[in-house]
C-alpha cells in the first residue's frame, strides 16, 4: 500500500485496522544473485539500491536479530557533511543530498530536519580551524557559515554565551542543511521499499561462516542453513573484523564502545544540533522531547554495546559547562553502541581480496549520517564489481599503500581513533 | 566501572588508568619485509571475548602492564607485569 495523506485519513476512519505488513519476512531461499550481511540501515539500502540502480532484485539481507535493533536504533540521528578533506566532503555531501529526497524516494517519512549543525569555537585557534574548514567545505560546493557569538547568543538563548562561561564561546561554524534524521524510519523505510521491490528481509538468522571455494564466495553458512551466492556484502558495522575473519580477512580495524544518552522529555528547547568538539559534547533535541547527547569513546575494545560511568560523568558536564539551565532535567536513558574503528577514522567501502566479496564498514562514529550514500555505493560495487568514484578512495588497501584519507583533517595518523 | 587490578598497587578505579591497546602484536625486526610492518601498525584481531592489553597506572604508579579482559563484558580475567605470562587473577 502506498502511504499517503488519503491512506492515512482512510486508514483512521477503520479505525487504523486494515494496515498491511511493511515488509514481508519469509525463510530463506535456497540460493540468490546477491546477499546482504547485516539488516541494519546500511544493509538495507544496499539491498533497495541493488534493485532500484541495478536491477538485481533476487538478493537477500541476513539479520541476526531483529531489522534496525543494532547501531541504527542506537546512533544519535545527526546527519551533516562538514568534512574538510575532498574524499571525505564529496562523499558525505551525495550522502546528504540523498537525505533531503529520501522520504520521497521511500514512500516513508524518515522526518528529515535541517535544524543546523553546530560547532562552537572556544579559541582563536578553534577560529582559524573552524574557517579554514569552512572555507574548504565551501569550495566543495556544501553550505557552511560563520556565526559570531553575538548571533549564536541571540539564536540559542539557553547556551551560555557569557564571557565568565567556564569554556568561553568565540562563535562557531554551521551547516544550516545539517540536523536529523529520524533513525528507526530509515530501516523501516529502506526495508519496505527494499521488499516492495522483491528483496527477501531474513530475520533471525545469524551468519556462521562464509564459504570460499577456488578464491571465489561460495555462500554463507547460517543459523537458517546454507544460503548459495556469488556475491555478499558484509554491511554489519562494530562486528566487521569477526565476519571479515570467517573469510580469512584480517581488517585493520578495532571495535570500541561509544555511549549516548537522553534525558527525560521535555517541551521544545532547543532546535538545532550544537556541538563542541574541544569538550567532546554533542546534544540535540528529539521530536519526542529527550535531549540527546553523547561525547566521546570508552577508548577500551568492547563489544559489550554498553559503557562505563566515567564518560557519562564528563558527557553530563560538559552539557551543564554550555546549558546550565539543564541541570534541571532527569537522565533518562544511557546506551552503548559498537563502533568500527578504523585507523584513520574513514570507512572502508571497496572490494575485498576474495572474489564476489564485498563490505562497507570501519564507521567509526560516523556511520548513520552515510547510510544512504554507503548503501547506494555498496551496492554499485557489488553490481558493477568495480567501485564507484565517490567510493573508490574507501579501499582497505589505503592502509598499505600510505593513502589514508584521515578523518578529522589534521594529516593521516596510523592512531587517529 | 572497571575495577582494574594493577599488579603493584591492586584494584583501583579506572579513571586513574590509561588504555594501550592489543598486547599481542610485536614489533618487527627493523630489516623485516614492509608487510610486517603494516601488520604491526595497523592490523588487529580485534576478538570478541578475551583480550590481552596494555594497561598504564597513569594516576598511579606510572607502570604499564598487562590485562586479560573480556570484551563482551569487561570482566577482567588477569593481570601481569611487563615481560610476566598472564595466568589466573590472584584474589
Amino acid at each position: 500500500m502506498r502511504y499517503s495523506a488519503f491512506s492515512l485519513a482512510r486508514e483512521a476512519l477503520r479505525g487504523h485496522r486494515d494496515w498491511p505488513r511493511a515488509w514481508r519476512s519469509p525463510p530463506p531461499k535456497k540460493a540468490y544473485d546477491a546477499v546482504v550481511i547485516g539488516g541494519g540501515g546500511h544493509g538495507l539500502a544496499t539491498a533497495y539500491y541493488l534493485a532500484k540502480e541495478h536491477g538485481v532484485s533476487n538478493v537477500a539481507v541476513l539479520e541476526k536479530g531483529w531489522i534496525g535493533g543494532g547501531n541504527t536504533g542506537r546512533n544519535t540521528t545527526i546527519v551533516r557533511s562538514n568534512y574538510h578533506l575532498d574524499a571525505n566532503a564529496h562523499f558525505y555531501e551525495f550522502s546528504l543530498k540523498l537525505w533531503e529526497k529520501l522520504s520521497q524516494a521511500l514512500n516513508f517519512n524518515v522526518m528529515y530536519s535541517a535544524r543546523g549543525v553546530l560547532n562552537l569555537v572556544h579559541s582563536p585557534a578553534d577560529i582559524d580551524a573552524a574557517m579554514r574548514r569552512g572555507n574548504a567545505m565551501r569550495l566543495n560546493g556544501i553550505d557552511a557559515k560563520f556565526m559570531s557569538r553575538e548571533e549564536i547568543a541571540a539564536w540559542i538563548p539557553n547556551l551560555d554565551c557569557s564571557p565568565h562561561a567556564r569554556f568561553p564561546i568565540l562563535g562557531g561554524l554551521l551547516q544550516p542543511r545539517g540536523g536529523t534524521v529520524r533513525h528507526d524510519a530509515v530501516a523501516w523505510g529502506y526495508a519496505r521499499a527494499a521488499d516492495a521491490l522483491g528483496v527477501d528481509i531474513v530475520e533471525r538468522c545469524e551468519v556462521q561462516g562464509i564459504r570460499v571455494e577456488g578464491g571465489a564466495i561460495a555462500g554463507v553458512e547460517t543459523s537458517q542453513g546454507f544460503i548459495a551466492t556469488p556475491k555478499l556484502g558484509i554491511a554489519v558495522a562494530g562486528h566487521s573484523s569477526h565476519v571479515a575473519a570467517m573469510a580469512g580477512i584480517t581488517l585493520p580495524i578495532e571495535s570500541h564502545v561509544l555511549q549516548a544518552m537522553v534525558s527525560e522529555p521535555v517541551k521544545p528547547i532547543l532546535d538545532t544540533v550544537v556541538t563542541s568538539g574541544a569538550v567532546h559534547f554533542y546534544v540535540s533535541q528529539s521530536d519526542k522531547g529527550e535531549l540527546v547527547m553523547g561525547g566521546d569513546l570508552d577508548f577500551y575494545n568492547s563489544y559489550a554495546q554498553r559503557g562505563n560511568l566515567p564518560v557519562i560523568e564528563h558527557v553530563v558536564a560538559a552539557c551543564l559547562a554550555l546549558f546550565p539551565s539543564f541541570g534541571r532535567l532527569k537522565l533518562m536513558r544511557t546506551w552503548g553502541g559498537i563502533m568500527d574503528m578504523t585507523m584513520d577514522g574513514s570507512p572502508i567501502i571497496a572490494k575485498l581480496p576474495v572474489k564476489g566479496l564485498y563490505m562497507t564498514g570501519g564507521w567509526c562514529y560516523g556511520g548513520f549520517k552515510a547510510t544512504p550514500a554507503s548503501g547506494f555505493l555498496h551496492a554499485h560495487t557489488i553490481a558493477h564489481d568495480a567501485p564507484h568514484p565517490l567510493n573508490a578512495p574507501f579501499t582497505l588497501e589505503r592502509f598499505a599503500e600510505g593513502r589514508m584519507i584521515d578523518e578529522k583533517g589534521a594529516g593521516p595518523y596510523a592512531w587517529a581513533h | 566501572m572497571m575495577l582494574i587490578p594493577c599488579p603493584w598497587c591492586g584494584p583501583r578505579n579506572q579513571v586513574e588508568f590509561t588504555y594501550g591497546g592489543d598486547a599481542t602484536v610485536e614489533r618487527p625486526a627493523d630489516d623485516a619485509p614492509m608487510e610486517a610492518w603494516f601488520a604491526y601498525v595497523y592490523l588487529r584481531d580485534n576478538p570478541r571475548g578475551p583480550h590481552d592489553e596494555w594497561w598504564l597506572h597513569s594516576a598511579g604508579c606510572r607502570s604499564w602492564f598487562a590485562v586479560r579482559r573480556d570484551t563482551r563484558t569487561h570482566d577482567i580475567l588477569a593481570s601481569a607485569p611487563v615481560g610476566e605470562p598472564l595466568g589466573e587473577r590472584a584474589s
